[in-house]
């Protein structure tokens, strides 16, 4: 803890003049060092959504002080970076790190700006949402009392998300810190990474992670440790694989439901219900296929593009994704944001993105990509590509991505979706023969 | 082993790793649904980023295919700074040198 609290001092006098901190760190302690670094020195973090080029000059352009802080210096970002000090900070850097709240650490006001999170937009400025100090750590305190974290215990918390993502940032940075837990600098990827991972940390232990690893734990054929709570969140979890996931960790399952722009706002356990429960002060009004959320620890009146309905005060049902909404692996964008992208390409006369039809044949991973149709005689496959990853997450380029000679709008000017999709499996039927 | 047959195991381990290299492409293209046939996976073309442009999502898919189809349990230290999703080729050639069916 000493550690901790000399790692985040050091840094914090280290800063190069500058009111904004890129915290673009992998590893999650050097994140937590770094974010308490600039909060201590009333420095605002930014928390980039993605780490494509575009996003990163833009972020660049929000803030133009900004100071990008990164553990890969060699990883070029465009912006004026300063390199996550080595020697002598980071002996713990592989191991769990405690922290606790003692009379010498610093009192921060409530109302401090902590970081700016970002999502895109409908346009191609990606949207800053403030996030204050005083208001995440009293959400992340309901989350501890709801998790069974708010006892005598100390957990050790390890997550396969990344600290930069709202939820990575409330479930795996913030909860530890302002609970008194453990938090571990290592983000697993491969199933047998992240077994040998929760063996490592001493119990009680807990597992934050998104449906797509779960669903990967669970098909590897790796012998899962019992860990004392799993915990989900960025997609629904259906049912059933709540269930298998409940028996081979020998574990309660809780899942949350949340956005960038309002943090997490409600929780359940999807073996027992499915109706998920609102935080307190939040409350929730349907409008079509949105809703608006409010009150509580949110900043600020949020339109959610989801289809909910209440079922009670503090209790509703999750519907389904309005049709703009997109969510591949937990990342979310929206296909008007997409199109916008994709038509600002030079070359791209006209283009659409569009949701596949849903396969029979589900992936391990259960993921569903856009796909595209786009008019662009004088590009090809590669450079559109190559021009689309300079602008939007890998996650989102398209599969398939077929190229017409004319997008076959109505009369309206519509596309409509099932034209889109016969030419896409017409052309998937050409290519692999 | 009979000198005979150890020769007789080096002259068919090129056909051997073609084939495997052909197969571990057909996985590659049913797993993840791509739209090109596993014999446009050129060899030694990068699998992640650019080349054929898989992301990690991709990556994980694939590991969980080669661990069913080998049994082989891909680890972030064994990846030895990512050349084994560097090409097909060193893929096929971990897969080989690990396989356990």
């Amino acid at each position: 803890m000493p550690q901790f609290l000399g790692d985040v001092h050091r840094l914090a006098r280290s800063f190069p003049p500058c009111t904004h901190v890129l915290n673009a760190c992998v590893d999650r302690y050097h994140f937590t060092v770094a974010l308490a670094a600039a909060l201590l020195s009333g420095r605002t973090s930014l928390l980039p959504s993605s780490q494509a080029p575009d996003m990163m000059r833009q972020l660049g352009a929000f803030a133009a002080d900004v100071i990008c802080l990164t553990d890969e210096p060699e990883r070029g970002h465009g912006l004026r970076c300063m390199a996550y000090p080595r020697e002598g900070v980071d002996a713990c850097a592989d191991s769990t790190t405690s922290f606790c709240a003692t009379n010498r650490m610093a009192l921060i006001d409530e109302g401090q700006l902590l970081a700016y999170v970002f999502t895109s937009g409908s346009t191609g400025a990606p949207l800053p949402y403030r996030k204050s100090f005083g208001r995440l750590v009293a959400c992340v305190r309901e989350q501890a009392r709801r998790l069974g974290f708010a006892g005598a215990h100390r957990w050790a918390i390890l997550a396969t998300v990344p600290p930069q993502h709202m939820y990575g940032l409330e479930a795996s940075v913030l909860l530890p810190l302002a609970n008194g837990h453990a938090l571990c600098a290592e983000r697993p990827f491969y199933p047998a990474d992240v077994a040998a991972a929760l063996e490592r940390v001493p119990r009680p232990r807990a597992l934050i992670s998104t449906p797509v690893h779960l669903r990967a734990l669970l098909a590897s054929g790796v012998a899962l440790p019992p860990v004392d709570l799993v915990l989900s969140s960025t997609a629904p979890l259906p049912q059933q694989l709540a269930a298998e996931i409940e028996g081979r960790f020998d574990a309660r399952l809780l899942e949350i439901y949340g956005s960038t722009e309002t943090g997490q706002i409600a929780l359940r356990r999807p073996t027992q219900t499915a109706e998920w429960c609102l935080y307190p002060g939040v409350s929730l009004e349907p409008e079509g296929e949105a809703s608006w959320a409010s009150g509580g620890h949110i900043e600020q009146r949020t339109r959610l593009q989801d289809v909910l309905e209440m079922t009670g005060k503090d209790r509703f049902l999750l519907h389904g994704r309005a049709t703009d909404l997109v969510n591949i692996a937990g990342k979310r964008s929206s296909l008007a944001y997409l199109n916008y992208q994709l038509n600002s390409i030079p070359g791209v006369e006209d283009g659409a993105f569009f949701h596949v039809e849903e396969s029979p044949q589900r992936s391990h991973t259960g993921i569903e990509r856009v796909a595209a149709c786009v008019v662009a005689p004088s590009l090809d496959a590669t450079r559109l590509l190559m021009a689309l990853r300079q602008r939007i997450d890998a996650v989102f380029l398209p599969r398939p991505l077929v190229f017409v000679a004319q997008l076959p709008r109505n009369g309206t000017g519509k596309l409509p979706l099932t034209t889109l999709r016969s030419l896409a499996a017409r052309a998937k039927s050409a290519a692999t023969g | 082993m009979s000198d005979k047959a150890a020769s007789k195991r080096q002259l068919s381990a090129p056909a051997n790793a073609d084939t495997l290299i052909a197969e571990v492409a057909r996985l590659i293209v049913q797993a993840l649904n791509l739209e090109l046939a596993p014999a446009e996976i050129a060899p030694d073309q990068p699998l992640y980023g650019e080349g054929l442009g898989l992301d990690s999502i991709d990556i994980l898919e694939i590991a969980l295919v080669v661990s069913k189809h080998y049994g082989v349990q891909l680890r972030a230290d064994s990846e030895e700074n990512g050349r084994i999703f560097g090409s097909l080729r060193q893929l096929v050639d971990y897969i080989t040198a690990h396989r356990t069916k």
